[in-house]
């Protein structure tokens, strides 16, 4: 079946996520998808899974205009998405997964699925029992799964989001070998990826997408040094940067091992000079905020030694880590930073600690003014935080930092700001580090990793790169690191 | 047309709701083949047409208003603290204990009483916490966790009245030996309240309106309540103020039990809490958790439970029918609050 998707728009509020994008992909064609996170990738492809409505733009299967409303109109139409985090259902037996979803009248037939899906796995080696519990699956065999499923349920087209995210080497090799098997059977292989290493290794042809826009696109033998300058956008010029006259050690991470049930980072070693900015680079999802979060007490290392001036904080609880003098600033705002409902006054009082029992508002009050007027925040000191804009929370939440602090955790510090704030944020932030506190931060933003870090670390699949000098980096080798080449 | 954001707009709304639960509970009893208009008279005559009745009224009052100034605190740190039924039962449990233990003995009458009211305050802590560890360090839901110790402290009533505690010869239906006149706290002449509880029903809606809207400890519980994750990241240990929040909660609770016990039932009887704590779980959410309506809201459905106890002599009606409309009205008030957010969230689009 061949697919078009043409001139889809879509937009989430103010994000354009998806500009007039127009792609065109053959039957028998594996066809890569490569852009850094928020490019616009999933978007597209959750428009042709019908997960979402796009706001304008055609989806034609063999020249055909089809409306996809839903995701099952789009499996009726042989489209199948493969998700990043799978659609299973753990507490049920794989017939039984099989069969959701599947319209098979009121009684299903359980003999005869597990015998189609046994002629399946036959087909690409793949050995599941059909009686087994899909919780005591890999992640590797529950996209197995889904893969045999969405075949079963007749698709033609396979949509696959990061499939190669949390599933081991031997288990890839057979992903990609089952792949290439199903497009010579003429299928469609779409193949969502921020790995540079896999779309080269598997795509007949890739599409590259930035900020929305359908950037270019590339066919084999391919030219990294190309693809990554269409994923991040031209080599930006960086204005002087001026340097910190840098002190004794302030933060020592010694052979750090951190584990989650997505993630094993393992030995990560870091020094931090006070005043120093440290970069933390990589495609989302690769372990720095695991790492940040460690560094701020948020989760426990399995292994090493984390010492803040000399105090060894591992494995001491959330709150010792405040009081020496670390704060974290999340992503998620609303969700992990602020408290909807609350004024901004609220929040001031909260972070500000106890003194005595009852809460002087008048006081409260003022010092909110105060801070309003300093940090530059469009609001009222009874303004509720969650009418705030984002930028404003942003500065809300910096505003809340006690002073002196010893080490500033910023995860996406300047993310879905305008320039004016970022630029404005970060000046704060400067000024933090010439009152000697170290700044240790998570951005998607390359230029503004390499514009405003000291020494920048890179983050691929739970590897850590060795420090980088921000100064002897370019936007393409940070590029090609973030694209897992070079470690 | 009227500003969609006024609070002209969202009081129309509610005035609504209460029409609306006024008509829904009128087609209830249409349908049950009972004079309406007569009813809603009986309910009204029965609550405040004498001094009595008021009196009665009061006596309701109190234990509705402190399970509803318990409640607060609950609901201001985002806990659903349905086992307060259970609290309140402890409660009188641990007073009826108290003074069994004390009546016989050469102390102070005053001074049993106010152990008495110290032991119910325990019960209810206690019976509170139980839920709260198996919230905070169990991983129990306090809805399922308190739901089912609400059933544990039922059968516990039932066994002492049935078992130790039983009458001289055997145990029935209308509970333990009453107490001695004595033991009871003063009642205005003539009537069956009193000042001491209407003082404690107060004063206990007064701190919670001061610890919500003044303290530090009010702002963080609400903080907890409002995003656990942001609380905790901003430094607020979460488990211990959730912890706070069921120890004050029970311990309202646990006043309540033994308010009952000291002030209207002298004796401990199978359905001591009388469902006040259900009833104050509605009165939170009528009020939509603002400590300054809490009082004259529970003195309202204080009222109908009050006035309604004639429906069944008079009109062959149960006095369930206070409860239809009590429902009704908080049914109602939040469904109308959602269509007035849905218009309103239209209006910004």
């Amino acid at each position: 079946m061949n697919v078009e998707l043409v001139h889809i728009h879509k937009s989430f509020g103010a994000v354009h996520a998806n500009n007039d994008i127009s792609i065109s992909i053959k039957s028998g064609v594996i066809q890569g998808i490569l852009g850094e996170n928020g490019a616009g990738k999933s978007t597209l492809m959750k428009v042709l899974s019908g997960f979402i409505q796009a706001d304008s733009g055609d989806i034609l299967l063999d020249g055909k205009a089809v409306h996809i409303g839903t995701p099952s109109d789009a499996i009726k139409h042989g489209i199948g998405m493969l998700h990043q985090d799978p659609l299973d259902f753990p507490p049920m037996k794989i017939v039984d997964n099989m069969l959701i979803g599947h319209d098979g009248g009121l009684f299903p037939n359980r003999r005869e699925v597990s015998k189609s899906l046994k002629e399946l796995q036959a087909q690409f080696g793949f050995n599941l029992d059909p009686e087994a519990y899909v919780d005591g699956l890999t992640v590797g065999e529950r996209q197995q799964l889904e893969i045999l499923r969405l075949l079963w349920l007749g698709a033609q087209i396979l949509i696959l989001d990061e499939p190669t995210t949390g599933i081991s080497a031997s288990q890839k090799a057979k992903l990609f070998e089952t792949l290439k098997k199903l497009a010579e059977q003429g299928m469609v292989i779409i193949f969502v990826s921020h790995k540079l290493e896999d779309v080269e290794g598997l795509c007949h042809k890739i599409a590259v997408f930035r900020q929305g826009s359908l950037v270019g696109e590339a066919a084999p033998p391919y030219n990294t040094d190309n693809l990554v300058e269409m994923m991040f956008g031209k080599v930006i010029s960086l204005d002087e940067k001026t340097r910190l006259e840098n002190c004794e050690p302030a933060v020592e991470v010694t052979n750090l091992s951190i584990e989650d049930n997505r993630i094993q980072i393992r030995n990560a070693n870091l020094t931090v000079n006070c005043g120093e900015v440290i970069g933390l680079a990589g495609m989302e999802g690769s372990g720095q905020r695991q790492f940040l979060r460690t560094l701020a007490g948020l989760m426990r290392p399995v292994g090493g030694d984390l010492r803040l001036g000399g105090k060894r904080l591992t494995g001491k609880p959330y709150h010792s880590f405040q009081d020496a003098g670390i704060s974290y600033v999340p992503a998620s705002r609303m969700e992990e930073g602020l408290i909807p409902g609350l004024s901004i006054t609220e929040h001031f009082i909260l972070s500000e600690g106890q003194s005595g029992f009852f809460i002087d508002r008048e006081k409260a009050v003022t010092i909110s003014r105060e801070r309003i007027n300093t940090f530059n925040i469009k609001g009222e000191p009874v303004t509720r935080v969650e009418a705030l804009s984002g930028g404003n929370q942003q500065r809300a939440l910096l505003a809340m930092l006690r002073t002196p602090l010893r080490l500033l955790l910023l995860e996406h510090p300047t993310r879905g700001l305008d320039i004016e704030s970022s630029i404005w944020i970060w000046s704060q932030l400067k000024d933090r580090c010439r009152q000697k506190t170290c700044i240790v931060f998570i951005s998607a933003d390359l230029e503004e990793v390499l514009h405003y870090s000291d020494r920048i670390l890179v983050f691929y699949n739970g590897k850590v790169s060795q420090p980088l000098d921000a100064a002897a980096t370019t936007v393409d080798q940070l590029g090609q690191l973030i694209g897992g080449k070079g470690f | 047309m009227l500003n969609k954001s006024s609070a002209g707009f969202k009081f129309g709304f509610q005035i609504l709701a209460i029409v609306a639960a006024l008509i829904f509970t009128t087609v209830v009893m249409l349908l049950a083949k009972a004079p309406p208009l007569e009813a809603y008279k009986l309910i009204f005559t029965g609550s405040v047409g004498s001094i009595g009745k008021i009196s009665d009224v009061i006596v309701a009052w109190i234990p509705l208003l402190l399970a509803t100034s318990g409640l607060l605190l609950t609901f201001a740190a985002g806990l659903w603290n349905i086992g307060i039924e259970g609290q309140i039962t402890l409660g009188a449990i641990f007073t009826t204990w108290a003074l069994r233990l004390l009546q016989d003995t050469s102390m102070s009458p005053t001074l049993i009483i106010l152990i008495g009211f110290l032991a119910g305050i325990l019960g209810g802590m206690i019976w509170a916490s139980l839920t709260g560890l198996l919230k905070i360090y169990g991983g129990v839901n306090e809805i399922f966790g308190g739901l089912g110790l609400n059933f544990v402290a039922t059968a516990l009533t039932i066994w002492l009245i049935f078992g130790p505690w039983k009458r001289p010869g055997v145990g029935s239906m209308s509970g333990t030996v009453p107490f001695d006149n004595l033991l009871w706290l003063p009642q205005v002449e003539g009537l069956r309240m009193s000042w001491w509880s209407l003082g404690i029903g107060l004063i206990g809606i007064a701190i919670v309106y001061l610890i919500l809207q003044g303290t530090y400890f009010g702002l963080r519980l609400k903080a907890v309540g409002k995003n656990g994750r942001a609380a905790f990241v901003i430094g607020i240990p979460t488990g211990k103020y959730m912890m706070s929040a069921f120890f004050i909660c029970g311990a309202f609770a646990g006043l309540a039990g033994a308010t009952q016990v000291l002030a209207v039932y002298h004796r401990l009887i199978p359905a001591i809490s009388s469902g006040y704590g259900f009833l104050g779980l509605m009165v939170a959410m009528l009020i939509n958790y603002q400590a300054l309506w809490a009082a004259p809201v529970a003195l309202f459905f204080a009222a109908l439970n009050i006035g309604s106890i004639q429906l069944p002599i008079v009109l062959k009606l149960d006095s369930t029918l206070s409860g239809v409309l009590q429902g009704a009205l908080v049914l109602f008030v939040l469904m109308m609050d959602g269509v007035r957010r849905r218009l309103t969230a239209k209006k910004v689009k």
